[in-house]
């Protein structure tokens, strides 16, 4: 028990000493950089005395370690401080941007592991044949083309050619203000109105991005799991269950891929993190307003707030998946149990 | 066991699966009754007309509120009546008056002098960053309440501290700042003494065009039509979806989700040119491209180098390169399409008569010197050809690259040697620039007003005189040839070379009619907009 209080404690220790690292350093260099956030606040053309005036009514005007101090003391309260552009608290913000960029990351990280680990699987198994280097061609194409790139040609190809997908935005135009917001997850809201057109437009429109980010993952899952599988396949274990004479099949789900599943813990936490903490690119293509889409827009804006809540959302999001991993290694793994 | 043919044929149908279903339900066109925009909406920061201060927040807060008068696009030297049926002034040019008209706001509720009254002076004793272009006629927070007037339900008056042309106070009132909001919706939604700020910032109470639905902060805005309002068109909502992407807009134009796109490129547009479903509204606005010489630089402060600037430049090589349909040359400090704008261009390449003048300077060898310019397009472009230009007379040019807010802290600290950036000008009167230009009384560091002369510690008393000479004649018509004459004076002698002015451009889809651009964000509107 005793071990047990103190690695939990030694562990939550680190995730705030991490968090801690984070703020502080995102909080330099949100004050260090060379953009004045006051103009952000009201403009270029702004006359001095309202420069001066707003610049102290966000405490800009103090020296960096008591404006840290402040900050310091509203985080602790719960409070990010306000957006200067969207004029609403940073915890509202990203109570409204990160549902999209959930609903978007969970399903691509879904499709993306449906399909990315048996063909990491299969390409493993048929090693250096030629269903291999094709698996292999068609998961360097999705991690070496850039995003967006892969997301202008399937709009060009399915939205504008083929007219087969919608194009971008999270609904169509005439469900705008029709849907109340309960969970900010589109397509669940729009369950939860009971409006099934409404549910079929918003999967609709996720379809494009999802695949689109689902196929950038799968790439690096299925390339990963290549690698664990050609390991695993090389064991003892694995040697012994064929030579007993079990089917193939059974020989890899049943005996190689758990151990592989376990390596897989960890590339997936890693692939989700990523996809949480806002696929910029992709956002900005697909008009999707997600987390990513409002750091880029608060970061070019300086409007540093913002920058800060949703950094420290990401550390978090990274921390606590780690810790997920973490868990469900030692749950996977009985050696490390 | 799946065969490899059908794992193959299966996986490659995966991604056109998953749209078998959902295609039945997109792809609507646009419904006739709503007008769909694509916009990037990521620097707007809020919709009360007292605070606004920028050109997306402007034109959305224009279509909201009317003003007692507008800048009227076909003749730049005269103001429409909007709120406002007539106007005249006392024989001091000090109280002017103001008869109201039948306007009404969305509430159904007639505009009155009281609304009137209780706006103008709301936007002084708020004192956002607009403030200033109406608190330049010497109101203050104090003296606000007796100086603008109510005297009887239709009725107002305002009275400036020193004789003012009315033009000038008229064209000052036709920005937002001047926009009238309805006093008993603001008042009813104050907190803790803002005077309904917090609320306004997300919420309308204007008699304009039409009423804000929803701010959704880089998603979207949605306007509804104010049915007491001066909009006579078919359309009842208006829904500018923010698509930061230019391809995005481009494509979801042509595909008819929506029937404006107002960001894309150059190259974009070229090809618009061509499509006969697309119209391209086209309107020169208020905003500059320029050169700034910082005089703290000693060989920056020579005028023959300022001059030899000017006359090394390729203005129209640049244009027809680089921004042709986006840009047009442009010299004056004042904008085409104000008042009393000069169009004469009387700088054109000469690489001679810049080299004598470098010469003249005791300068002939030339010198090094570094030049910040915005990162985006098209300044990175422009910056080398200017580079390339002044090297033919010897000015060595070190490009400095940088986002476009860290470029103005760059200028606003004075750090910047040579900076090409842009200006864009604040409302509707010569003085706007003007001032900004010309008029810097205290170039020390430490100065209260810190005009965009002042960033590059220029100071002329000489122009000084003239910008505020001319910003004070009372009668309109000589005030404009004073306004003229400064603006020929200001391109020979001062080290900013004003090069280009800015073209807007929104494509519209076929069908789309009567959406006006103006030269200011705020002239943009939906007023005459009507969809077939």
């Amino acid at each position: 028990m005793n071990r047990r209080f103190k690695s939990l404690a030694a562990t939550l220790s680190s995730v705030l000493l991490t968090l801690f690292g984070l703020t502080v350093l995102t909080f330099l260099i949100g004050r260090v950089m060379p953009v004045d956030p006051v103009i952000a606040a009201v403009g270029d053309n702004a006359p001095e005395d309202v420069i001066l005036r707003v610049r102290a009514e966000m405490g800009l005007d103090q020296p960096i370690p008591v404006q840290f101090l402040h900050y310091l003391n509203q985080l602790i309260h719960g409070d990010f401080g306000m957006s200067v552009l969207t004029k609403n608290p940073v915890a509202t913000d990203i109570v409204r941007f990160f549902p999209a960029t959930f609903e978007l990351a969970t399903a691509a990280l879904i499709l993306a592991a449906l399909i990315g680990i048996p063909l990491g699987v299969w390409a493993a198994v048929r090693q250096g044949t030629f269903t291999d280097q094709a698996i292999r061609v068609v998961c360097l194409a999705g991690h070496s083309v850039p995003v967006f790139m892969l997301s202008l040609i399937s709009l060009l190809i399915f939205y504008s050619w083929l007219d087969i997908a919608p194009g971008p935005g999270r609904q169509d135009i005439i469900y705008d203000g029709m849907i109340d917001t309960v969970t900010g997850i589109l397509t669940i809201d729009t369950l939860i109105a009971g409006d099934f057109d409404a549910f079929w437009d918003a999967l609709a429109h996720m379809a494009q991005p999802v695949i689109i980010l689902a196929y950038f993952s799968m790439a690096y899952i299925a390339r990963m799991t290549r690698a664990f599988m050609i390991d695993a396949l090389k064991g003892e274990y694995v040697i012994t269950a064929r030579a007993k004479g079990l089917s193939l099949t059974t020989v890899i789900w049943g005996h190689a891929f758990p151990t592989v599943a376990v390596q897989l813990v960890t590339v997936m936490a890693l692939t989700y993190a990523g996809l949480l903490e806002g696929a910029v690119v992709t956002e900005t293509v697909f008009s999707w307003p997600g987390i990513g889409q409002y750091l880029t827009v608060s970061l070019m804006n300086a409007d540093m707030n913002p920058v800060v809540g949703t950094t420290l959302l990401i550390g978090i999001i990274y921390v606590g998946l780690n810790l997920i991993a973490d868990i469900l290694y030692r749950v996977l793994d009985p050696r490390v149990q | 066991m799946v065969s490899r043919r059908n794992f193959l044929i299966g996986g490659a149908a995966l991604p056109f699966l998953s749209y078998i279903n959902l295609a039945d339900t997109v792809f609507a066109a646009t419904p006739k009754d709503i007008l769909v925009v694509a916009q990037q909406l990521d620097n707007m920061t809020s919709l009360d007309p007292h605070e606004g201060f920028e050109a997306v927040g402007g034109e959305m807060i224009s279509n909201m509120y009317e003003k007692l008068v507008r800048a009227n696009s076909d003749n730049p030297n005269e103001v429409t009546p909007v709120i406002a049926a007539s106007w005249e002034a006392d024989a001091d040019s000090k109280v002017f008056t103001f008869k109201l008209g039948n306007s009404k706001f969305a509430s159904g509720a007639a505009v009155t002098a009281e609304d009137v009254a209780f706006s103008l002076q709301r936007a002084i004793k708020m004192n956002k960053s607009p403030a200033f272009i109406i608190n330049q006629f010497g109101f203050t927070a104090e003296n606000v309440e007796t100086l603008i007037v109510a005297k009887d339900e239709k009725t107002v008056t305002i009275t400036t501290e020193k004789p003012t042309a009315i033009s000038f106070l008229l064209f000052c009132l036709s920005a937002n700042i001047g926009a009238i909001v309805e006093k008993k919706t603001v008042l009813e939604n104050e907190v803790n003494g803002d005077l309904g700020n917090a609320w306004l910032q997300k919420n309308s109470a204007g008699s304009g065009s039409f009423k804000l639905q929803a701010w959704k902060a880089s998603e979207s805005i949605a306007m509804t039509l104010n049915e007491h309002g001066p909009y006579k068109g078919n359309l009842k909502r208006v829904i500018i979806r923010h698509v930061v992407d230019p391809s995005s807009q481009m494509l979801m134009l042509q595909k008819g989700d929506v029937d404006i796109a107002r960001d894309l490129t150059s190259e974009q547009l070229k090809v618009l040119q061509s499509d006969e479903n697309v119209v391209l509204v086209r309107k020169q606005i208020a905003s500059l491209m320029l050169i700034s010489m910082n005089q703290s630089n000693p060989n920056l402060a020579k005028p023959q180098v300022w001059e030899a600037v000017k006359w090394a430049l390729d203005y129209d090589g640049i244009q027809k390169n680089i921004i042709p349909l986006t840009h047009a040359v442009h010299q004056s400090m004042e904008p085409a399409g104000f008042p009393g704008t000069v169009m004469d261009t009387p700088f054109q390449k000469d690489v001679a008569k810049a080299k004598a003048l470098m010469a003249e300077a005791g300068l002939a060898d030339g010198f090094d010197i570094t030049m910040d310019h915005y990162s985006a397009q098209p300044a990175p472009d422009i910056a080398q050809a200017i580079q390339a230009n002044l090297g033919e007379i010897g000015i060595r040019v070190k490009l400095q690259s940088a986002e476009n807010r860290q470029v103005l802290t760059k200028m606003r600290a004075r750090q910047h040697e040579m900076a090409l950036s842009a200006w864009g000008t604040d409302y509707f009167d010569p003085n706007s620039n003007a001032e900004v230009f010309c008029i810097n009384k205290d170039n020390s560091d430490d100065a209260k007003k810190k005009p965009f002369a002042w960033r590059s510690s220029f100071k002329n008393d000489e122009l000084t005189a003239k910008a505020e000479a001319a910003r004070d004649e009372k009668d309109p018509a000589k005030r404009l040839e004073l306004y003229e004459a400064l603006q020929r004076e200001f391109m020979h002698n001062s080290p900013f070379a004003v090069m280009f002015q800015n073209t807007k451009t929104a494509a519209c889809r076929k069908g789309v009619d009567g959406f006006q651009l103006g030269v200011l964000s705020e002239g943009n509107s939906y007023l005459g907009t009507s969809k077939a």
